[in-house]
């Protein structure tokens, strides 16, 4: 028995430049806010952007971009429906508000369903928000997306980048490729994080200070993007040169 | 319908073992089709039919349908899919994403929604006949 899914995912990612994927090890530390904020940003400078949340079980990307009444369109496929200049997809599309209780093989079972089944057509970058942690997914995405490229936040915290210094062994051992970390939620100065991750030999990329308008900025994105908290994930991504 | 991206995915996959095991051409394509995902076979049939060249433009597609079974984790029970009430909308996300029933169901017995597909969720590929 085959499962016919597995060879068409190449074929749906085939004409995306760039996947780059949000990843930490640990929960909390801004994965997602970063991640939709990243697509706006790109959207907002004429890329053409998809986001795709893959935290099934608790999604929240499309409270930062305030979907609502939004589904994905039927075309041979799945089309993700258009939000603020992006192609979003999400499970919230089928799920509304109910929670989805599920263990590692149906994430697995789920996140191969939906890269099969979704047309993302042509685009520059898709970037991917990932649940917290070193699970099914992380190793889903490494199996599957070839070519992805791996955006770490942490946060200030040693217990964050704890996880986040396992996450990037991993990522190194398999050899996938890693832009870079985010230091995320700074509130005082320390050059701890830069530090742990030029020695790693990674590139530390900016730091992001905690922002107290950000969470009244939720669902209206033209208030996100003016806020400190945007201009500072844009100073990085120009400072980075896009990452390229 | 997503019938056709199914479609593709199957002569895609096809096409592969038929490359992989030398066949010159591809006669016969046994599939299962779960009864989870409601995959509309006369869409699919369709699909199928517009899709196939090559190799494969003469094979012909066999389709059974596969129960949908769930067995509950928390106490055992085992009930089918037909047996459950759902409504349209329901059934619409579920043959999207079949997994998505852990949100609307839960087992009949106990109530909880740790319960375990143990058949008929997607599509899968039984057999490849041809000649080589």
């Amino acid at each position: 028995m085959l499962d016919p899914r597995l060879t068409i995912i190449g074929e749906r990612l085939k004409s995306i430049g760039q996947i780059i994927v949000v990843s930490s090890g640990k929960g909390g530390v801004g994965k997602s806010l970063i991640a939709s904020t990243l697509a706006l940003i790109l959207a907002r400078k004429g890329f053409r952007v998809g986001l795709l949340d893959l935290d099934f079980t608790s999604p929240t990307t499309h409270v930062t971009l305030g979907v609502r009444g939004l589904q994905p369109s039927e075309d041979k496929g799945v089309v993700p429906p258009e939000v603020h200049g992006i192609k979003y997809m999400s499970l919230i599309f089928y799920l509304g508000d109910r929670t989805s209780p599920l263990r590692g093989p149906e994430i697995s079972n789920a996140f191969i369903e939906m890269l099969a089944v979704t047309r993302w057509g042509s685009l520059d970058m898709l970037i991917i928000d990932m649940p917290p942690g070193i699970g099914d997914l992380m190793l889903d995405v490494l199996k599957y997306i070839r070519g992805a490229r791996f955006l770490i936040i942490t946060s200030p915290s040693r217990m964050a980048f704890e996880t986040v210094r396992k996450l990037l062994t991993l990522l190194r051992d398999l050899g996938a490729e890693i832009i870079g970390v985010i230091e995320n939620m700074k509130m005082e100065d320390s050059a701890h994080i830069r530090r742990e991750v030029e020695a790693l030999g990674e590139r530390f990329l900016g730091e992001i200070h905690f922002d107290g308008r950000v969470e009244n900025a939720l669902g209206d994105v033209d208030a996100l993007l003016k806020t400190d908290f945007a201009k500072e994930i844009e100073k990085i991504l120009e400072e980075n040169v896009m990452w390229r | 319908m997503h019938e056709w991206a199914l479609a593709e995915a199957i002569i895609s996959a096809v096409s592969q073992i038929a490359e992989r095991e030398g066949l010159k051409e591809v006669r016969e394509v046994g599939l299962r089709i779960g009864e989870l995902q409601q995959v509309d076979r006369e869409v699919l049939g369709f699909a199928l039919s517009q899709l196939k060249s090559g190799k494969l433009s003469n094979a012909k597609f066999t389709m059974r349908t596969v129960r949908a079974r769930f067995k509950c984790r928390v106490c055992g029970n085992k009930w089918l899919f037909r047996e459950a009430k759902v409504s349209e909308d329901v059934k619409e996300s579920i043959h999207f994403i079949p997994e998505v029933a852990h949100a609307y169901f839960r087992c009949p017995r106990c109530g909880s929604p740790d319960f375990d597909i143990s058949s008929g969720r997607g599509v899968w590929i039984s057999s490849v006949r041809g000649v080589k």
